[in-house]
């Protein structure tokens, strides 16, 4: 292999070294290099969202992405969510009974965070806007936007404020991120 | 004349062998001859084939049945602690062993082309015996055909009623206190003032053999009928490594593979030392194809699954010639159009003279001809699966409906002995019929071998997942109804043509690789529906075509439903009545039937009048009825049509009949699931082929419903007494039917292809 020196990344606060080409997606480096199984492989062309995780809290598809772009990035996987916010998001998905397969869920997850980032009650047509790109082909749909209407009132009932930050600890080789300002 | 003899004593004894094994019991299904895997000196007890006892009260189901999303992993395990009476958050599920007393019994049964009115007839019911009894022998470990609750009602509740009567044995032993005055407790033996935990009990409930186990009656469930959560639920919003694609084993290396462009075309040469050459790259494997339907191609295995993907391009293939290189959908359509009124049928139902009523000259007849597409199954997971092969052993990690034919392929390639072949089953991605195949594990197993002792996973783009389907076939039926002059139907003709899924999967893995009889998924859907028409004729004419088909989701229900029931709302029409109304009359006999069609409309709000859409627009609703998997299910649709001419379905209101329902939540998901399913396909699913290319690849070209399309479903469940029948697939048949007749009212004239297209460019004339 004509490797070049190992590209740093920094996922859900920890920093790796991943011995792979910079052209390489994002996805195939969380799966095979750092065992993060949870962000998953669907279409490869960022049409379906089974791979979405955030990259500085913005949803990004890590099919598409490589890692080669990645320096000094903060990303955020299905497995680094902390903090109050996701636990009533989670909460909310098992409530409402939303996964079936699950394989999309991941994603789902992560659309939703952003979202409740930028729109702590969403409306549907906001629900619509977020999710459009995360593609559930057993039909979640439903279930999706009732669990993140829930959570939303549970969050603002609670309040527990929005802008949480969804990543993980803070990082150890960026600039702090806003500390949590929520207690779970 | 010796010969003769011969054979008639050969005969005899046969005969007599057969008689013979008609009289034995039925074989068991509540211990097998391979054990649930258990931690060695965990001291966790499987007090049969269906459950395991931990010391620390621990029950964990094990289910023969592919959790797929369907969420029958919980359903199981209600069935077995409903009769445990254990502790419910103390229950996990795994996924069990191959072994015969998994079989699949009820699956098989209801393949039988038997109209379900008849089913209770002296024949059919010996017919049914015999067909169970013989599935108890063959043992076929199957997901699917909607038959996992049916298959394992009794069986499971047994196993865990058998269970609870050795825990109790067990404990009046123990404390010499009679069994009689022992009861149990939520995963507790109560005897007199001692309380026994299940766990403390397993290892000397193994002794134990029940004589006695009687079930519990409906009345006396407190589980079952319980709405309740799914198990899964939390670790699949955790981002849990559960699925086939998930595996990772210690120095696994990755392959892609590249699979023809054209249907029927196999690799001539590749340039092997250009694609080595590439970083990463260990092997490059040419593959053969094999009778499982995995196609020929070359895979390229290396250290990491974009090195094998970005490696292959290197390989510069040349590709045969293939004899299909002409084939295109136009002409697969203008031959199922040909087939469907030419061709020589199969009749699955004759009741009266139909065709002579239809053919009488002067006969007011209505004739409409209804077409479908092919459509790819487009399961979330991409085609993937991991294998380890050796020179004599095998293993391979795979998310499967059918393990046993998993292994069977395996063992084809490889000529391992399948004692020595292991299937780690994990849960799939979705599937929707498509991982009924083996063609993944051929495949995977010729993978592998070229690198002996390393575990290698081969995964496919969707591109590749989407083009070597194995397709929902494409599909053509015409109908023939002779009125009389109040518009009553008198006689119904139906033809319909397509490839014959059930057979072609049956082939491939090897299961009556030489089944003669007619193949009932080609025409349910036609035939075997509840309204009484004083004459019926169904036919369907078999087509061989070079295009792989095989199951998908309700199979030949998903496009025949389709076509009957936008027939039955022409036939309305042409009697000059209400489509609810037409329809009841015509199921004075089938009491479900009507009950389920009552139920969706009175919620629907069938009868009054309809509101506008916010920006203005009309809104319609259209209605269908559909029996499948010994189920009913009633469907209103509310549609509109925007300036765009598309049509956009507002809400979807079910009534549901699938007997006693086990798990209220898990129907009510399935119900939402198929709709959306069966939506995606009614609004926008089509793979068509153009001179022997699958033309869509990817979720741009083949587009899923998405949640801004996603309309309001409203499920009711029907109470029923009667035992559980189909449900993951039963609500898809009636969706584009309600769509399609909602749109029929809108835009005034009759769509009779899908999928739903209003613009022209859509639509054959």
């Amino acid at each position: 292999m004509s490797q070049a020196a190992p590209i740093l990344l920094l996922v859900n606060g920890q920093e790796h070294a991943v011995a792979m080409s910079e052209d390489t997606p994002l996805l195939w480096a969380l799966r095979e290099s750092l065992q993060l199984m949870g962000t998953r492989f669907g279409c490869g062309m960022a049409l379906c969202g089974a791979c979405t995780v955030h990259v500085d809290g913005v949803p990004a598809r890590a099919c598409v992405t490589p890692i080669g772009t990645l320096a000094g990035r903060t990303i955020t996987t299905i497995e680094g969510l902390q903090g109050g916010v996701v636990d009533v998001v989670r909460a909310a998905w098992v409530d409402a009974d939303v996964p079936q397969c699950g394989y999309c869920q991941s994603g789902q997850v992560m659309a939703t965070m952003a979202l409740l980032q930028q729109h702590p009650t969403p409306t549907d047509a906001d629900i619509d806007a977020a999710l459009v790109g995360n593609i559930c082909r057993c039909g979640t749909y439903p279930r999706i936007r009732a669990a993140i209407h829930a959570a939303a009132q549970q969050l603002a009932a609670a309040a527990i404020s929005a802008p949480v930050p969804d990543s993980a600890s803070t990082p150890t080789s960026v600039p702090a991120s806003p500390p949590p300002s929520s207690t779970p | 004349m010796r010969r003769r003899a011969f054979l008639l004593a050969g005969l005899g004894t046969g005969g007599a062998l057969f008689l013979g094994w008609t009289l034995l019991p039925p074989r068991q299904r509540l211990r097998g001859q391979h054990t649930p895997d258990i931690p060695v000196g965990s001291g966790t007890v499987a007090l049969n084939g269906w459950l395991t006892i931990a010391p620390d009260d621990t029950v964990t189901i094990v289910a023969p049945k592919a959790e797929m999303g369907q969420g029958i992993h919980t359903a199981l395990a209600m069935l077995v602690a409903e009769e445990l009476d254990c502790d419910w958050q103390q229950v996990r599920v795994c996924h069990s062993p191959i072994d015969r007393i998994y079989g699949n019994v009820a699956a098989l049964v209801d393949g039988l082309p038997i109209h379900p009115d008849q089913a209770d007839a002296p024949l059919a019911r010996g017919v049914r015996w015999l067909t169970a009894k013989v599935a108890r022998e063959v043992g076929v470990m199957m997901t699917g055909g909607s038959s996992s609750v049916r298959d394992c009602w009794m069986v499971a509740r047994q196993a865990g009623a058998t269970a609870r009567e050795a825990l109790l044995s067990a404990a009046a032993e123990q404390t010499g206190v009679p069994i009689a005055e022992c009861r149990t407790e939520r995963g507790v033996v109560v005897c007199g003032t001692q309380r026994l935990c299940y766990g403390s009990l397993a290892a000397a409930a193994l002794r134990q053999r029940p004589s006695r186990v009687v079930l519990k009656l409906p009345s006396q469930f407190t589980r079952i009928g319980m709405p309740t959560r799914r198990l899964d639920a939390r670790e699949k919003v955790e981002g849990a490594p559960l699925y086939g694609i998930d595996v990772s084993l210690p120095g696994m290396l990755y392959a892609a593979v590249t699979l023809p462009p054209v249907l029927g075309s196999r690799p001539l040469h590749f340039d092997q030392q250009a694609a080595m050459a590439r970083p990463g790259v260990r092997a490059v494997v040419s593959l053969e194809g094999t009778r499982y339907g995995d196609p020929p191609g070359v895979a390229i295995i290396a250290e990491s699954w974009w090195q094998a993907r970005q490696a292959l391009s290197a390989l510069a293939i040349e590709w045969s010639p293939s004899p299909h290189a002409a084939l295109s959908s136009d002409g697969i359509m203008t031959t199922l159009r040909e087939q469907a009124l030419h061709g020589d049928g199969f009749a699955f139902r004759r009741s009266g003279d139909a065709e002579t009523i239809v053919n009488t000259p002067g006969a007011r007849v209505v004739e409409s001809l209804y077409e479908a597409p092919y459509l790819a199954h487009a399961a979330m997971e991409p085609i993937n699966a991991t294998a380890r092969i050796t020179r004599d052993q095998a293993d391979i990690w795979v998310g499967t409906q059918v393990p046993g034919f998993t292994r069977d392929a395996v063992a084809h390639v490889t000529a391992i002995d399948p004692s020595r072949i292991t299937v780690h089953q994990h849960q799939l991605g979705g599937a929707f019929g498509r991982r009924l195949e083996a063609d993944y594990a051929a495949q995977v197993a010729m993978i592998a071998r070229a690198i002996p002792g390393v575990p290698v996973q081969v995964i496919w783009t969707r591109e590749d997942d989407m083009r070597a389907d194995f397709y929902r076939p494409a599909a053509a039926t015409r109908f023939r109804a002779a009125l009389s002059p109040t518009g009553n139907v008198r006689a119904l003709v139906v033809q319909s043509a397509s490839q014959a899924p059930f057979k072609a999967l049956s082939q491939r893995v090897g299961f009556l690789p030489t089944m003669r009889g007619p193949d009932r998924t080609t025409a349910e859907g036609t035939w075997d529906q509840p309204y009484e028409f004083p004459a019926v004729h169904a036919t369907h004419a078999e087509v061989t075509l070079p295009v792989p088909v095989g199951s998908w989701r309700s199979v030949g229900h998903s496009h025949q439903a389709f076509f009957l029931e936008s027939f039955i709302d022409e036939l309305a029409q042409q009697a000059g009545q209400d489509p609810l109304t037409y329809r009841l009359a015509l199921l004075a006999r089938h009491p479900r039937a009507a009950m389920v069609l009552r139920r969706a409309t009175d919620a629907a709000g069938w009868n009054t009048p309809i509101a506008r859409t916010n920006d203005g627009t009309l809104r319609a609703r259209g209605l269908a009825l559909h029996w499948s998997f010994g189920s009913y299910v009633a469907q209103v649709a509310e549609v509109s049509i925007d300036s765009a001419q598309q049509s956009r379905v507002h809400r979807i209101v079910s009534a549901i009949d699938c007997g006693l329902v086990v798990n209220p939540s898990g129907v009510t998901q399935q119900v939402e699931s198929a709709i959306i399913y069966g939506l995606s396909a009614a609004l926008h699913g089509a793979i068509t082929i153009e001179n022997g290319r699958v033309q869509q690849g990817n979720f741009h070209e083949y587009r899923p419903l998405r949640i801004n399309e996603c309309p309001v479903i409203e499920t009711h469940l029907i109470t029923s007494t009667e035992p559980p029948s189909g449900a993951g697939e039963v609500a898809l048949p009636p969706v584009a039917p309600a769509v399609g007749n909602a749109i029929a009212v809108l835009i005034g004239r009759r769509l009779r292809q899908l999928p739903l297209r209003l613009s022209a460019s859509g639509e054959r004339a």
